[in-house]
């Protein structure tokens, strides 16, 4: 066994080793203990959140990588439809103050109120999945699929990707309103900050791809 | 449409015995197991306190059971590929190239994500909430789901073995090789789907670490007063949340190119190959910090208690830890410098690569000062601290070698590479278990392990490090490339035969470790930690009982001073009897969401290799089920309540106070 | 032990003035480094014998953690020694970027290079003369290498003319080398390329300058022609293929390969076979 030295103590009060100038034993700087439920899992949703816009941006450098790797097939001005995208645009920007509205009734704990924002967010972006799925089907039908060229692969991923991150959205949001309606709040609350986080970051994601895919491929 | 999708007979390898009997004695073996654990009606405790378990300590345990199969596994394909190259000149050894591909990639791949990666894990999840002075990491479930899910991505691996083939690409599948034109049967899809399952699980356990380090601290534990292991375990957590997602999105993007035509990265239709190698080694490169940050961490508690010193430099430390976590993604050219990137390229990327041995040369000379004016007692785990310091350095000189780009010229994709990085990852991160699991081991069972084996199965490992990877350096500088399943170079030849002498002391470097664990086991009582704190430890989790308690701390503890329990202790010792005021303790209930999603995931996976799409499906309708069901659940957590506790805590504190009388009664002992 | 590794043949032994200089490269840095490394080694070793907890003559000092003026070192020491290494580093990398020619009287030779499943083919363009397997170069002249793979990626290296380069699908890498004794040597790819890699070594002929214009003319007079039916054969899986050469060669075959305007292998021509269609002899 080994046995324990003890540092020697400078008149009985503990040393400081580090030179911080702190020989008092306060606990001080604001650290009082393990932050609050709340804190917790909106911090760990946000930490979910930027490891997923790291995984956007990935897609978002394949994408501008191979922009212009058509392959002598089309390009984004010859495909893009301006004002579908208008309107997803408009769908999506609508869902997500819905969603705000949402968190203003929770906080007045009126679930009649969060339930239909609720229920009109998911129709907005049920909307929106809509007019994309319709637009990728119509390019697919052309013979214009991500297997056309790298350039089409990349805009299918990207676009795609979000298109699945707000179809998994609209799953949560309807299994959060189901319980919403036989429980009522209750431990879901902390759920509904988190999707109103998720989707208030789609909605940025949007507008980064919105730019970048469509505003400037149509440019080019 | 065929039912099973692309299954059938075939996929089984009848005509090679080797994978088979391999397979065969895998599957025997697991069978046994299972019929014993039911027979001798373990099944329900089994269950309920270990599969269903979201309590770190026990999902810490797991995992790094988890990680010690594997790198066994793994340890099975390095046997055979030292062997076979020494069977292999002007002949074709006794692996054709189609499995000596599969064996490298395969050991590649499993002993970085499933051995490295849950040993590393494993060890956080075990001390990393004790050390905090905390209950439990922020998302217990989550935690359970991160482990089900790794081991999803084990199994599907282990499957490869006896259905169908593994990929025969490396063990980073660098297109277009590894696209459906070059590689058109299951073994990269087994790869795909076994990464993407286990990189969910990794990143989610990197949010719950960087979570809970950053937001549940006990009171008083500012973040300079934290241990250095939880400044390493945040720093590595964070390189996983920053650096996991990219390896999820490349490995999707060639998902996508195999499964519906894209083309991300294939020849034809424009795709840009190094767009994969880019992307690949952007997270590839801080991998190996992942890896590696957490085993300086243990390193630092372990030299210092060792030493009976505090950590030297302790801000020093930290900020060379951030600094290798900012500067590890600024350097992933240096993979691909023969790629021809241009002068100026090149060297921004070799001197931006040599910085890191500026902050890791910090690192190494605290470890010395600490040392330095201490009073080392060489147990175990020091010892292999030692072996750690001597070797990594060696390993860190020869990859900063690697980063001068003309001399990697030279270099690149040889032996020489592939000595300098067993050089870092067993001389840092293998050598880090196992000096992390022989510090930590009494606190999670009560018991020390046997030091004599200990000891012996260090300088086995030593010797048989420096017999396989020296030869291999020399072989490299003779211009062996690596990856070679027969070669006709007679200079080669000697160093081969060499290094395959080194493989058999590896052998009996781990028979060693098993009799150490068998010798312990049975000699438990006398090898018994009744004071929690076996080596006079420096942080909070030896104010614990062996094994703690399930809800670690009877009285949330409060932290004075950089080495919280050091203060602690000599103000216990100073009160024996203050036991504070206790308190009924919420604690998340088991439940069984991480092993069942762990479950259907690996049938996701399955049905995707074989592209049975109804399986695939059921997989994922049956994973959202899962989902609701956890969602919908009404108590998750239950109360342990303050009689309980105070009963627990009390009996440790005799205990302890037992072991101290007795003694104190033999006076100081050395 | 290194010293010895370097007397017989490996990246320490070069025959060419690119290969000298990066080897030099290699081993003024392992010599910077180990300035640090060697005392770092040692100093490891010394402390952990010297303050072993049984040497009581060893001081103890359990509250000294911290030193302003070690720390100015422990940053200082490594930073120095990665300044000099960064010099090292700026100057061998432009100096030897493989893009970079040779500096050197007379003409250099122009030597395009493709990686194929599994062997190398070496194109002449100015003697519209091909070699698979084989590369034979004059000595003394600074070559000019234009690299590219028909399949998946491969690495070009000759381990003692000088470091290796990238063959990669679509794209053109460049080398220089300059090979400065006669003699045989070898080289190989260094990039996994699949089941046949290990078989992808080729030999490499330094020849004087009449001999090389001899093999020239030796390969001029050979039966074989790299015509479409020929490249079409050579595109076939082989591995361990003995060295032959051709008389002719399609015209630009090289930028027509890197543009993909030449047919890409079949994926699903059969497998294993080890027959090159041309020439009968090189079974
Ligand atoms: C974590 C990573 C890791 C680890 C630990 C190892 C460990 C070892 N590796 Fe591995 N290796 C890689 C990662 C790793 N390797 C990678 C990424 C590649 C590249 C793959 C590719 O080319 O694509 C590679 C390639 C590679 C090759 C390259 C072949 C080639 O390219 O030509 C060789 C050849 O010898 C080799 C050998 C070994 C050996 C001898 C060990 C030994 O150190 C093994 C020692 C093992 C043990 C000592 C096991 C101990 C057992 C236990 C701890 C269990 C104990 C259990 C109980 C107590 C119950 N490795
Ligand atoms: C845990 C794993 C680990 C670690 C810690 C490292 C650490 C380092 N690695 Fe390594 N590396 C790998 C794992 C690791 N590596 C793997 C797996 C590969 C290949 C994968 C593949 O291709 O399959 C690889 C490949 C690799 C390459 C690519 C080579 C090639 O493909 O041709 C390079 C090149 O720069 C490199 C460099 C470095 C450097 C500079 C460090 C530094 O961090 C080392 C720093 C440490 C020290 C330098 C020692 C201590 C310092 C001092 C005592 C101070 C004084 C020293 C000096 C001033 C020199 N590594
Ligand atoms: Cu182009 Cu690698
Ligand atoms: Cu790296």
């Amino acid at each position: 066994m080994t046995m324990i030295e003890a540092p020697t103590t400078a008149h009985g009060r503990p040393v400081d080793p580090y030179r911080l100038g702190r020989t008092d034993l306060a606990t001080g700087h604001g650290e009082a203990g393990p932050a609050s439920e709340r804190v917790i899992i909106a911090f760990g949703f946000w930490i979910f959140l930027l490891s997923d816009i790291v995984m956007f941006s990935a897609f978002f450098a394949a994408h501008a990588v191979l922009q212009t790797a058509t392959d002598n097939g089309p390009t984004g001005r010859e495909l893009f439809d301006p004002s579908r995208v208008a309107i997803e645009t408009g769908c999506l920007l609508a869902s997500s103050f819905t969603c705000g509205l949402s968190a203003v009734a929770t906080n007045a704990r009126n679930l009649f109120w969060t339930q239909a924002a609720l229920l009109v967010t998911g129709l907005l972006g049920l909307a929106f999945l809509g007019l994309e799925a319709h637009e990728f089907s119509g390019m697919i039908a052309n013979g214009v699929g991500p297997d056309r060229s790298a350039f089409l692969s990349s805009f299918f991923a990207l676009v795609g990707l979000h298109g699945a991150h707000v179809g998994v959205g609209l799953l949560w949001l309807g299994t959060m309103m189901a319980q919403l309606f036989v429980k009522g709040f209750g431990s879901i609350l902390y759920r509904l900050i988190c999707f109103n986080l998720f989707w208030h970051v789609l909605d940025i994601i949007w507008v980064a791809i919105f730019t970048v895919v469509y505003l400037i491929g149509e440019g080019r | 449409m065929k039912f099973l999708g692309n299954l059938s007979w075939d996929a089984i390898p009848w005509n090679s015995p080797l994978p088979l009997i391999a397979g065969g004695g895998v599957i025997a073996i697991c069978i046994a197991i299972a019929a014993w654990i039911v027979l001798a009606g373990h099944l329900p405790y089994l269950w309920k306190e270990w599969i269903t378990s979201v309590d770190h300590k026990r999902i810490g345990v797991m995992y790094i059971l988890l990680g010690l199969v594997m790198t066994l596994r793994g340890f099975a394909d390095a046997i055979l590929m030292r062997t076979h190259q020494a069977y292999a000149y002007r002949a074709d050894g006794y692996l054709p190239p189609e499995h000596f591909d599969q064996i490298f990639t395969s050991h590649g791949t499993i002993m970085i994500f499933f051995g490295a990666m849950p040993l590393m894990i494993g060890l956080m999840n075990f001390v990393i909430p004790l050390q905090l002075g905390v209950r439990d990491v922020a998302f217990p479930t989550w935690n359970s789901t991160s482990l089900w899910l790794t081991a999803a991505g084990a199994l599907l691996v282990n499957i490869s073995l006896v259905v169908g083939v593994f990929s025969r690409a490396g063990w980073l599948p660098y297109p277009p090789l590894s696209e459906l034109e070059f590689s058109p049967d299951v073994g990269v899809d087994y790869y795909l789907w076994a990464l993407l399952i286990s990189g969910v699980g990794t990143l989610v356990t990197g949010i719950n670490f960087v979570t809970t380090i950053l937001k549940m601290r006990a009171p008083g534990m500012g973040y300079l007063r934290m241990s250095m292991y939880c400044w390493t375990a945040l720093a590595s957590n964070l390189l996983i949340v920053a650096a996991f997602p990219i390896l999820t999105a490349t490995l999707v993007m060639l998902t996508l190119d195999r499964y519906l035509g894209f083309h991300f990265f294939t020849a034809a239709g424009g795709g840009n190959m190094m767009m994969f190698i880019n992307l690949i080694w952007a997270w590839g490169h801080p991998e190996v910090y992942i890896l590696v940050l957490p085993a300086f961490g243990i390193f630092s508690e372990i030299i210092s208690t060792f030493s009976n010193k505090p950590l030297f430099g302790y801000r020093s430390m930290v900020i060379a830890t951030l600094g290798i976590c900012i500067i590890s993604f600024l350097v992933w050219l240096h993979h691909f410098f023969t790629m021809g990137a241009g002068g100026t390229v090149n060297a921004a990327f070799g001197i931006a690569t040599s910085v890191i041995a500026v902050v890791t040369g910090v690192k190494v000379f605290n470890w010395l000062f600490t040392m330095y004016g201490g009073r080392i007692h060489y147990k175990t785990p020091m010892l292999w601290a030692l072996g750690f310091l001597v070797t990594f350095v060696i390993g860190g000189m020869t990859g900063v070698l690697l980063a001068v780009p003309p001399a990697d010229f030279l270099l690149h994709n040889s032996l020489f590479l592939v000595a300098h990085f067993h050089n870092t990852i067993i001389g840092g991160v293998v050598f880090g278990a196992f000096a992390g699991i022989a510090y930590w081991f009494p606190k999670a069972f009560g018991f020390r392990l046997h030091e004599g084996w200990g000891v012996a199965a260090f300088w086995f490992t030593i010797a048989a490090f420096y017999a396989v990877f020296i030869p291999l350096y020399m072989v490299g500088l003779l211009g062996m490339p690596r990856r070679m399943q027969h070669y006709d170079m007679e200079m080669w030849r000697p160093f081969i035969l060499a290094a395959m002498v080194g493989i058999f002391l590896f052998g009996v470097a781990l028979i060693c470790q098993v009799i150490q664990l068998v010798v312990s086991i049975r000699q438990r009582e006398r090898l018994r930690d009744e004071t929690g704190d076996p080596w006079s430890g420096r942080s909070l989790e030896w104010a614990t009982p062996s094994p703690p308690p399930i809800f670690n701390f009877a009285v949330q503890p409060t932290v004075y001073g950089e080495e919280p329990y050091w203060e602690l202790k000599r103000r216990a010792i100073a009160s024996q009897q203050n036991e504070g005021r206790y308190e009924a303790i919420k604690l998340p209930r088991n439940n069984a969401t991480g092993f069942v999603t762990g479950f259907f995931a690996s049938v996701i996976g399955f049905a995707m290799v074989w592209k049975i799409w109804w399986l695939a499906i059921l997989g994922l309708v049956a994973a959202y089920a899962v989902f609701v069901w956890y969602a919908w659940r009404d108590i998750p957590e239950e109360k342990i309540s303050a009689e309980e506790v105070a009963r627990i805590d009390r009996a440790h504190r005799k205990s302890r106070a037992e072991w101290l009388a007795r003694h104190s009664e033999k006076g100081n002992m050395a | 032990m290194v010293l010895l590794a370097g007397c017989s043949g490996g990246v320490l032994d070069p025959k060419g003035q690119i290969a000298v200089q990066e080897s030099e490269i290699l081993l003024n840095s392992v010599g910077t480094m180990l300035i640090i490394v060697a005392p770092t080694l040692l100093a490891t070793l010394a402390f952990a014998w010297w303050f072993r907890a049984s040497n009581r003559k060893a001081r103890y000092l359990p509250d000294w953690v911290f030193s302003g003026r070690l720390e100015l070192i422990n940053w200082g020491y490594p930073l120095l020694i990665i300044l000099f290494l960064g010099g090292l580093i700026w100057m061998g990398s432009h100096r030897l970027d493989p893009f970079r020619p040779i500096a050197a009287a007379g003409k250099q030779l122009e030597v395009q290079v493709v990686s194929l499943d599994w062997k190398w083919l070496f194109i002449y363009p100015e003697q519209s003369v091909a070699s698979v397997n084989e590369l034979v170069l004059p000595v003394e002249t600074p070559v000019h290498f234009s690299i590219t793979s028909a399949t998946v990626m491969n690495s070009f290296f000759v381990p003692q003319l000088g470091g290796m380069i990238a063959a990669m699908p679509g794209m053109i890498t460049q080398l220089h080398l300059k090979a400065d004794h006669m003699g045989d040597l070898w080289g190989l790819s260094t990039q996994f390329s699949g089941d046949g890699f290990a078989g992808m070594h080729f030999d490499v002929r330094v020849k004087s300058n009449e001999d090389f214009e001899r093999w020239v003319e030796y390969a001029r007079k050979s039966a074989c022609d790299l015509d479409h039916a020929g490249y079409a054969a050579l595109l076939r899986e082989s591995q361990n293929v003995r060295p032959f050469v051709y008389r002719s060669v399609i015209p630009a075959l090289f930028v027509k390969i890197v543009t993909g305007k030449v047919s890409p292998p079949n994926a699903t021509a059969e497998q294993g076979s080890s027959v090159v269609a041309c020439p009968e002899t090189a079974q």
